[in-house]
């Protein structure tokens, strides 16, 4: 039987009483959200927090919405955005197709009703989905704490697994990614079976400016690239004119972004393997996707 | 009874939980999960205790009419929300569709999933009237049959989607073989 160590249970009722509370109860408190990656966690005593302070009831982290701002169009999901809620939205379907394609392979649908994306991002596992596709579109994390708030690219926002920069006193409110028309998204994963982690999984968001590629981002999960991205490919194929070479290149240079770790769900150089192919098919359906690419460089 | 979280100094708090259209208020221990509450202070059993990983579904209950897994939630978590177990999907006109259909389809053998399969088919109906066979493939997607009898617990739930008759998922009117231990029980701890 897994039960979790003792600890102190409070109900936060908004972002300042959460504050409050994570201050009131020391370094050792945490937040719970959905709780699936933390309550098993604790059953593991790989966490032995001594108080939780649930954040369930706080209102104003759970919508999906475009907020129209002098920079353009931003779409900000709170975190306490249930993974069924991201899978079924569709403002995220609209402008981009990865965060569904990876929402399906997340965990069931049954963990989906709890798990949220905040929780995901602060669990900061190395083989987060969510992590990856953020990671893709160049996304924002936004933290909250006493002193006020402070906003950090997602590329930043990995401290290494399971570590992020979020303090003891704060807490993430949101992720923004701003609209940006042209582009498509696409998700890979390869897994051993439903509802598990990835063996390895990419992300690729691109934009088109007639023939060529004016930005993109690659998102890599379980294969232990740094900041979940491959910058290096990313840097190859800005400005290049997206063709089948082009495409393979991309996909070798993500592969050698890679440092994976051989365990029971495979070898590194397969795992390596995969994120080069992976990263090729879904930057083979983004460019699909865009609605103008024909192909007919291949 | 002897107060056993006193003698390990572990905190306790009292909770109050609607299930099954009854609320109950019990002293527990945070750290108590949900599906231990159920079974263990409510004597409502029919939810079943499986891998306790969230992988398996055996003890998938609905919270505010979601499916979830209930060894992944605190008893705590569940204060002020209406939980809703196996126990409560017969009501005074008899069996819901899905129960018949598991019965007619031959959905269980050894029946230790089946809770979770039901709950789990049950929201996916309220959700789709009409699920095709691949949209039932995804919704149990997080249940887990050891005897391996998908075939028939997917043709189980297309039984009850076409012998449906109006069968809705209204709360629930108080039966008291599907409500939780009566009142007696509450003060008790742990």
């Amino acid at each position: 039987m897994q039960v979790p160590a003792p600890f102190v249970y409070e109900r936060a009722s908004s972002v300042e009483h959460a504050l409050e509370l994570l201050a009131k109860h020391g370094s050792e408190a945490r937040l719970v959200a959905g709780g699936h990656s933390l309550l098993p966690m604790m059953k593991l005593r790989f966490a032995d927090p001594t108080a939780l302070i649930d954040i369930n009831d706080v209102d104003g982290l759970s919508d999906i919405r475009i907020d129209s701002g002098a920079d353009g169009d931003l779409i900000r999901i709170g975190a306490m955005v249930r993974h069924a809620e991201l899978l079924d939205s569709e403002i995220m379907a609209e402008h981009y197709p990865i965060f569904a394609e990876a929402e399906r392979v997340i965990a069931d649908p049954v963990v989906r009703n709890r798990g949220t994306v905040g929780g995901s991002l602060c669990q900061a596992d190395p083989a987060e989905d969510l992590s990856a596709a953020f990671a893709a579109v160049r996304a924002t994390v936004h933290i909250i704490g006493a002193d006020g708030t402070r906003s950090v690219p997602v590329r930043e926002f990995h401290d290494g697994p399971y570590q992020t920069v979020v303090g003891e006193n704060e807490m993430v409110t949101e992720i923004t990614v701003p609209v940006r028309p042209g582009g498509c998204s696409a998700y890979e994963k390869v897994e051993r079976r439903v509802g598990d982690w990835a063996i390895a999984a990419a992300g690729v968001a691109l934009w088109l400016d007639g023939d060529t590629i004016s930005e993109i981002g690659i998102g890599l999960a379980a294969v232990e690239a740094p900041h979940f991205v491959a910058v290096a490919a990313e840097d190859a194929a800005r400005g290049q004119v997206a063709d089948e070479a082009l495409v393979e290149h991309v996909g070798e240079l993500a592969a050698q972004a890679t440092n994976p770790n051989t365990d029971q769900r495979g070898p590194a150089d397969y795992k390596r393997h995969l994120a080069g192919e992976l990263t090729k098919r879904a930057m083979r359906r983004a460019l699909v996707g865009t609605g103008t690419y024909d192909g007919s460089h291949a | 009874m002897t107060d056993i979280s006193e003698m390990l100094e572990t905190p306790t708090m009292e909770v109050t939980v609607n299930v099954n259209g009854t609320d109950v208020t019990k002293t527990i221990e945070p750290r108590l999960l949900l599906v231990h509450f159920l079974r263990d202070h409510l004597d409502l059993t029919g939810t079943h205790w499986g891998c306790d990983t969230s992988n398996c579904g055996a003890c998938v209950v609905w919270v505010d009419k979601q499916p979830v897994k209930s060894c992944t939630m605190l008893a705590a978590m569940a204060g002020g929300h209406e939980v809703r177990t196996v126990e409560d999907l017969e009501t005074d006109d008899g069996l819901d569709p899905v129960q018949e259909g598991f019965m007619k389809c031959h959905g269980l053998q050894c029946g230790f999933c089946t809770p979770g399969m039901m709950m789990t088919g049950r929201a996916l109906l309220d959700a789709n009237p009409d699920p095709s066979e691949a949209e039932i493939r995804e919704a149990i997607s997080g249940n887990l049959c050891r005897c391996t009898g998908y075939e028939n617990i997917i043709r189980s739930i297309r039984w009850a989607a076409e012998h449906s008759n109006g069968h809705g998922t209204e709360f629930p009117s108080g039966n008291s073989r599907r409500s939780p231990a009566s009142d007696e029980r509450s003060e008790e701890r742990l």
